[in-house]
Formats: structure tokens, C-alpha cells, sequence
């Protein structure tokens, strides 16, 4: 079993070796393939972060009437904080609300003389809170609309915002979807061409399976050293489009920090370094070697 | 040894390549298949090879019905039986070396056989200064001189050659029907299709005629009587 299993290795790699040209050709499309596959991973990452820093960005604000006391706002807090549709509600004071107000508009001589002019500040006490999902801030209107809060608050901004929100939420849908379904249809594309260049560069080997066959050699022993030859397919064409990728990303992560702030491609390619050329190789190594054995099965019938 | 019983093979189309074939081949000897191009001559080889399945009647090596055998008994069944083809079928990525060294591989035998026999063998058929040469790298009569090696080194019980010397010149043939004979005298079973006349009259061997599919002559000291 050890000799057979180390002559198998030996032969894969020989014709590895041998079949030059035809290795070549074949690492090159799989590398294709590959770097399909990895720049959907890379473009689903990014539509994952800006897609997720547009949601972070929608919110609705609960402004408090003037009479409403403290105690009472942050009874509210925390019972909307109980709800599980709620990621966080801050709860911004009156004077923190003039503060920010006047950082905001620190330029504007007119307001801050208008302010001045004021005994009294005029801003409300408010809670921004934030949903897990947006499709969640209907429910917590809902809630905030109960007739027992009625007396403390003064207007709720999910009334004014709800059209843009439900757009935004329908928007987010539509590109989670149409990402699923075109990694899906890219994917099958690059496996449907890496397992038809495997099965061409096995049919150019075809009769010498059928003598390999005819000397008495078991299907085990035909078989292989094609797998072990899509194997290596794997191992090579997994660690160069890696390879090709990092400078790519290198030269881009730049620009893409320019639309979406919150991506550093290029930090993600660092921090990913082992697990993302390791999927690659896995990648490359299942569709080499799944590839082989099917194209191969139909030629060891002599 | 071999033993033909009734065998019918008809192809899809209806073809008939071998009608109701019996006969008999007794151990150590030299036969010759005779007949013209569709005679029926390969489908016969092929079927002691289990690698055509008869419509009718069986194909027996000893006591083994070879078409019983179930699909991985068929490899080890093989190894007991070389076989020499017109178109010399060797591996075009292996040396002459590895050509012969792959028999023995797929066999599982020992490294340091492998190295002790098959320069033996590529001596036998005169070709040890071209052990490391690829196909590519060698002429009509040597590549047919290493399959001989190759189907010789297991040594096998028999041996089938078909057509081996169809594309050879009349000296590279006449040297291959040499090294046939001596591999016979040796002991082993040849079976030899061909439908070149000078070689069957000079043998001196047992002729079987083929034609049509159909046995219409076997002698035991025949000649090439087709026209």
C-alpha cells in the first residue's frame, strides 16, 4: 500500500513535470477562476461594510416636551433599552443638546449671538436610538406612540424619516441579494470552466489510461496520479492568486477608503494573510481534485 | 489453457465480428490468427483481455471464466497475460525504463526488483543503451522491442500479439518474430493475429483462419492459404 501510494505521488508529480505545457495552461485558467472567486469574497466584504455603515446611519430621535422631567425620560430609556429590537438609545439632555448645537454652528456668528440673546435654552431633551434591523423602527414608533407617553413626548422623527428609511431598507435588500446571486452564477461560471480545462487536459490523456488499463493496472492506481496532479493544479493556482491579489489591493484600498470610510481593504487583506490564500487553497485543491475524479471515471472502463 | 466456447460477438449495428468460435490453445504454444482486416481477429485478443464482452458463449483462461470476473479482479487477471499491439501503445511520458518498470509498479513489486529486471529485459530485446529515451525518441522496431519487454518482464502465462509487426519494415519484423519465437521457447503462449503471409508460412506454427467471424480453418502445422 506505501509503495503503490508513493509511486502514485511520484507519477503525479512526473507528469506534472512532463506535461509542461499542459500544467501550465491549466494552473492559469484555475488561477482565473480563483481570483473570481476571491474577488467576490472581497466585494461581498465591502458591500457587507458599506451597506452596514448606511444602516448604522439610520436612526430615529424622540424629542421630550419642555415639561418632561429626567427621571421620566430615562424610565423610557431603559424600557425601550428592554426591547430586543433595540441595539442602543442614548439619551441627550437639553444642555447636551445645546452644546452640540453650538459646536455645530461655532462658525456662525448669527446663531451664536441669537443663542446669546435667549434666557432660556431652547432645545428638547431627546433619545436617539438605533434597531439592530432598520425594518425594526416601526415597532419601536409604535411603541413610543402608546397614549401613556403621549403627555412626555413631543414628536417622534420616524414619521418624517420613514419614506427614506423604508427606501433605504429596500435598497440594502435588493444589493444583499443581488450579491448572493451573482457570487452564486460567477462561482459556478469559474468551477464550470476549471473542471472542463481539467477534463480536456485528461481526454488528451485518455489512451494512456486505456494501455495503463490494458498492463493490468488497478482504477487506484490510473486514478492517482491525476488526483494527485489536480492537487498540486490546487496548491500552485491557490498561492499565486493570492499573490496577484495583494498588490492589487494594495494600489486600490486607497480609493476605496475614499467612498466607504469605514473599509481598509488593505488591513483586511493583512489581518486575513493566512485565512484567505487557506480558502483559496482549499478551493483550488476540491475543484482540482473533484474535477479529476469525475473526468476521469469515464475513461476507466477498458 | 484458453478455451473458446461458442462465442458470438455482434456489435450494436448489428455487426457480426465473431460468429460461434470455439477452439482450444494448449500451453507453450505458438498460435497464429490469420484473416483479413475485419476478420474478427482484434475482437477474439480482446476478449481474452476481458476487454470486449461476448454477445453469446464463453471465453475460459484455465478454469476462469473471464467475463465472470468482477471489475476489480480484471487488473490482477491482466497482469498475467502480456500483450504486444500494431501501434506499440506505450506510455508517451515514460522512459523506455519506466514503460517496462510501470508493469511491474502496478503489480506492487519491490523496488529493487524493478531495478534488477527491467535493464534484464531492455538487454533481452537488445535496447539497453536506450532505456532513457521517451517514445518520441525512438524508431518503429524499438518502440515494438519495449512493449515486448514490457509485456515480457511480469512473465506472463501468455502472451498476445496483435498485428506487431503491421508497421514495421521486413527486417525490424524479422527481428521481432525472432524474439517472439524465443520468448515461446521459453514457455510462454503466443497468440499472434496478423495477415502477413511471409511470416505465417515461415513459422511453421498452428494456424487458425478467420473470416467473416467465422473459424474456416485450423492446423497445426499451417500455412497462410487466404487469397
Amino acid at each position: 500500500m506505501f509503495t503503490a501510494l508513493s509511486r502514485i505521488i511520484k507519477y503525479g508529480f512526473l507528469g506534472f513535470w512532463r506535461n509542461g505545457w499542459l500544467s501550465t495552461a491549466t494552473i492559469v485558467v484555475m488561477i482565473l477562476a480563483l481570483l473570481v472567486f476571491e474577488g467576490l469574497i472581497i466585494a461581498n466584504v465591502v458591500t457587507q461594510t458599506a451597506l452596514n455603515s448606511l444602516q448604522d446611519k439610520i436612526d430615529i430621535s424622540v424629542y421630550f416636551k419642555g415639561e418632561a422631567s429626567e427621571d421620566e425620560i430615562l424610565k423610557i430609556k431603559s424600557s425601550l433599552e428592554a426591547m430586543t429590537e433595540v441595539k442602543k438609545a442614548d439619551y441627550i439632555s437639553k444642555d447636551k443638546a445645546l452644546e452640540i448645537f453650538r459646536s455645530r454652528h461655532k462658525e456662525d456668528e448669527t446663531i451664536s449671538a441669537a443663542l446669546e440673546e435667549l434666557s432660556e435654552n431652547p432645545l428638547a431633551a431627546s433619545l436617539n436610538i438605533k434597531a439592530y434591523d432598520p425594518q425594526n423602527y416601526q415597532a419601536i414608533n409604535t411603541y413610543l406612540e402608546q397614549d401613556i407617553y403621549k403627555s412626555s413626548i413631543e414628536k417622534i422623527s420616524y414619521a418624517k424619516n420613514a419614506t427614506v428609511i423604508n427606501r433605504l431598507i429596500k435598497i440594502i435588500d435588493t444589493f444583499k441579494n443581488l450579491g448572493f446571486l451573482s457570487t452564486i452564477i460567477f462561482a459556478s461560471i469559474a468551477v464550470l470552466i476549471t473542471f472542463n480545462t481539467i477534463r480536456l487536459a485528461i481526454y488528451s490523456n485518455r489512451e494512456e489510461i486505456g494501455i495503463m488499463r490494458l498492463v493490468g493496472a488497478s482504477n487506484f492506481f490510473v486514478r492517482g496520479p491525476y488526483i494527485v496532479e489536480g492537487l498540486i493544479y490546487g496548491i500552485i493556482s491557490g498561492l499565486l492568486s493570492f499573490l496577484f491579489i495583494v498588490p492589487f489591493v494594495y494600489y486600490t484600498s486607497h480609493y476605496v477608503e475614499i467612498f466607504i470610510p469605514e473599509m481598509n481593504l488593505w488591513n483586511y487583506i493583512v489581518s486575513n494573510s493566512i485565512i484567505l490564500p487557506g480558502y483559496q487553497i482549499i478551493f483550488g485543491i476540491s475543484l482540482g481534485i473533484i474535477s479529476s475524479s469525475i473526468a476521469i471515471r469515464r475513461y476507466l472502463h477498458i | 489453457m484458453i478455451y473458446f466456447d461458442k462465442v458470438s460477438k455482434i456489435y450494436r449495428d448489428n455487426c457480426v465480428a465473431l460468429d460461434n468460435v470455439s477452439f482450444a490453445v494448449e500451453p507453450g504454444q505458438f498460435v497464429s490468427i490469420v484473416g483479413h482486416s475485419g476478420a474478427g481477429k482484434s475482437t477474439l485478443l480482446k476478449m481474452i483481455l476481458a476487454e470486449e464482452y461476448p454477445t453469446s458463449g464463453q471465453v475460459f483462461f484455465e478454469s476462469t471464466d473471464i467475463h465472470s470476473l468482477k471489475p476489480n479482479q480484471v487488473p490482477k487477471f491482466r497482469r498475467r497475460i502480456g500483450n504486444v499491439f500494431q501501434d506499440f501503445r506505450l506510455l508517451p511520458n515514460k522512459t523506455a525504463f519506466e514503460n517496462v518498470a510501470f508493469t511491474l509498479e502496478v503489480a506492487g513489486r519491490p523496488q529493487a526488483e524493478i531495478k534488477e529486471f527491467v535493464p534484464q529485459a531492455l538487454e533481452m530485446v537488445g535496447l539497453s543503451n536506450k532505456m532513457y529515451n521517451f517514445p518520441r525518441e525512438l524508431s518503429g522496431g524499438e518502440k515494438q522491442r519495449v512493449a515486448i519487454a514490457r509485456a515480457m518482464i511480469n512473465h506472463p502465462d501468455v502472451l498476445i500479439a496483435d498485428e506487431p509487426t503491421g508497421n514495421l519494415d521486413p527486417v525490424n519484423t524479422a527481428e521481432i518474430i525472432k524474439i517472439l519465437l524465443k520468448i515461446n521457447e521459453l514457455g510462454t503462449t503466443i497468440i499472434l493475429a496478423t495477415h502477413n503471409k511471409d511470416i505465417v508460412n515461415e513459422l511453421k506454427k498452428r494456424v487458425i483462419i478467420l473470416e467473416d467471424g467465422k473459424i474456416i480453418g485450423d492446423e497445426e502445422r499451417g500455412k497462410y492459404s487466404l487469397t
